[in-house]
């Protein structure tokens, strides 16, 4: 297929998924925006306001870009790893892996996808949280890329496991014993300079850290990661993932008998 | 050149089944090509590969020229395939599952959907555009499988049993309008369990059995082959025991109802010339089974026999 050929795919690929998440808003955009609402009300409004202020910011407003970056995580990854693999269980994956579409495109509508939901509930949970509090934004641009890079890396994490993914159990481990705790101790809820030295390395091996702190400064203008490494690490991680994500379609590893 | 050219093809599963065992086969373009065998065969192994949905473990295939290894895209472009298993996004609309497929193919959103009228409407399908596929009836889920896989208008065109589960009426729809796609230019190989249907529908039969051709050749060729055929007489009036019919193997199935193997050799006047003699009269006369499925059953039901033997007996 001609390169303009792959762009009429990735758009209908892109337009599926689209559909989808729209399709199905109360699955997919409504649930998030109840849940961070609680979050805000029970963190930030009631044991927030014994808390006081962290790294200069009432709490709230410095639980809010962590609280918005852990919707676009789980919901970026879920919403690939639930598209992928229910269409591979039920065999309509079929339908683009007969067809001449590269393994790229394949790759890129997905994460369109991906990126779609984590955007449209991101922006859902950031009006919940301005019920709560002030939203300032600092840097726009920062905000706005690591928002995309954020949603286009978790896409793609949830891609690679639909890809290897066997059972539905296999799509719910992931996200329950690696990304949750990741994002929990990635500081969503705190700063890192609250924890002893050793926690504080050991907390910078993890990625979501560099993501949220590089989102919190691009709000509020504070974090506890250099911006240069939490960017050097968003894009070495959305090549790694991409290039991972291009093999294993081409290789057709859980996919082609 | 063929539509397909299959060469030395295996395919030995992970868990060490082997589905192909060095398979040779040629579609002629423009062929209507019956594929045919018993439940694990090899047929839905061979089409995987075609497909590309499953790897090859040696061999080669070619479509239109094109190989399987090295144009990849080639080959899945001049291929249209309806597989054995339901496998349509069920929560979408109709029209959309149509339309994306071609989108897929790269086809231009604007002429997509000016083929999907034309598909659905070819397969009786435009009325239920706007439904979902999960409130389609079983023949309607298969006619819609069938319209995406023309939505790119391919050269040719796979159809793994598609009329499986579908009612005889739909079934004969769905015929004629095989036949029409196969006269308008498009190469058509079909497997199915109803051998009547290939024998209506197909010029060109191949049978694999224990992941081998068996039989490869032209359908009229194949079936002038058989030896013998089975009539089903029905008598005018009721007998208690079969008189003797020189020449021909007969059994009495009913009071009114004989079973009579008449070779290939004899006329058909020898055996009334006998019946009259012996003072049966007929009413009516029927074959007792597809000439096809007699030589299917040969073939793959004698399990004490290699697949070489099987054929040499059924076709002598």
């Amino acid at each position: 297929m001609s390169l303009s050929q792959q762009a009429i795919a990735l758009a209908t690929l892109s337009r599926k998924e689209y559909d989808r998440v729209v399709r199905i808003w109360l699955q997919t955009v409504l649930p998030p925006a109840i849940n961070m609402g609680l979050y805000f009300l029970i963190f930030g409004n009631l044991i927030g306001s014994r808390i006081g202020q962290m790294g200069g910011f009432d709490y709230r407003q410095y639980i809010a870009p962590g609280l918005i970056m852990m919707a676009v995580i789980t919901n970026s990854y879920g919403n690939v790893v639930s598209s992928f693999f229910s269409a591979k269980i039920h065999r309509h994956l079929e339908e683009m892996l007969v067809a001449p579409m590269s393994a790229a495109t394949i790759v890129l509508g997905h994460m369109a996808g991906g990126i779609v939901r984590g955007v449209l509930v991101g922006l859902m949970v950031a009006v919940v949280a301005r019920l709560f509090t002030p939203l300032p934004l600092v840097h726009p641009l920062t905000t706005a890329s690591v928002f995309l890079l954020c949603a286009a890396i978790f896409s793609l994490a949830g891609l690679i496991n639909g890809i290897l993914a066997k059972h539905f159990d296999d799509i719910s481990i992931i996200p329950s014993f690696v990304l949750q705790p990741l994002t929990y101790l990635g500081g969503v809820f705190y700063s890192i300079a609250l924890l002893p030295d050793l926690a504080q390395q050991l907390s910078k091996l993890n990625p979501i850290l560099y993501i949220v702190n590089a989102f919190r400064y691009g709000m509020l203008g504070v974090s506890d990661i250099d911006i240069g490494a939490a960017f050097a690490m968003m894009l070495v991680s959305l090549a790694v993932l991409f290039a991972v994500c291009v093999m294993l379609l081409e290789r057709g590893t859980r996919i082609r008998e | 050149m063929h539509a397909l050219s299959v060469r030395q093809l295996v395919k030995v599963y992970a868990n060490g089944v082997q589905a192909l065992a060095g398979i040779d086969l040629d579609v002629p373009r423009g062929d209507f090509c019956a594929l045919l065998g018993p439940n694990g065969a090899g047929k839905t192994s061979l089409i995987g590969i075609v497909t590309s949905l499953v790897r090859k473990t040696s061999g080669e295939v070619s479509v239109f020229g094109h190989d399987l290894d090295r144009e990849l895209n080639a080959v899945k472009s001049a291929i249209g395939v309806v597989p054995q298993e339901i496998n349509l996004n069920l929560w979408d609309k109709v029209s959309n599952i149509v339309v994306n497929q071609a989108g897929f193919y790269g086809v231009p959103p604007a002429r997509a959907r000016r083929r999907a009228e034309i598909c659905l409407r070819q397969l009786q399908l435009w009325d239920k555009r706007h439904d979902s596929a999960r409130t389609l009836s079983g023949g309607m889920k298969r006619r819609l499988m069938i319209a995406r896989a023309l939505m790119h208008e391919p050269e040719l065109l796979i159809l793994d049993e598609p009329t499986a589960g579908v009612d005889i009426e739909i079934r004969r729809s769905m015929w004629e309008f095989l036949r029409e796609t196969n006269a308008a230019g498009t190469t058509i190989i079909l497997t199915t369990h109803y051998l009547e249907e290939a024998e209506n529908l197909c010029r060109h039969v191949a049978i694999i059995d224990h992941g081998r051709v068996v039989v490869d050749d032209r359908m009229a060729t194949v079936l002038a082959r058989l030896q013998q055929q089975d009539f089903l007489l029905t008598l005018r009036e009721a007998i208690t025991f079969l008189p003797a019919l020189p020449g021909f193997d007969a059994r009495q199935v009913s009071d009114h109802e004989i079973e009579v193997a008449v070779p290939r050799s004899r006329p058909l006047n020898e055996l009334f010339a006998e019946l009259s003699a012996a003072g049966l009269e007929v009413v009516s006369l029927r074959n007792k089974a597809n000439r096809l499925e007699e030589l299917f059953m040969k073939l793959t039901e004698r399990k004490d026999r290699t697949p070489a033997g099987r054929i040499e007996e059924a076709l002598q």
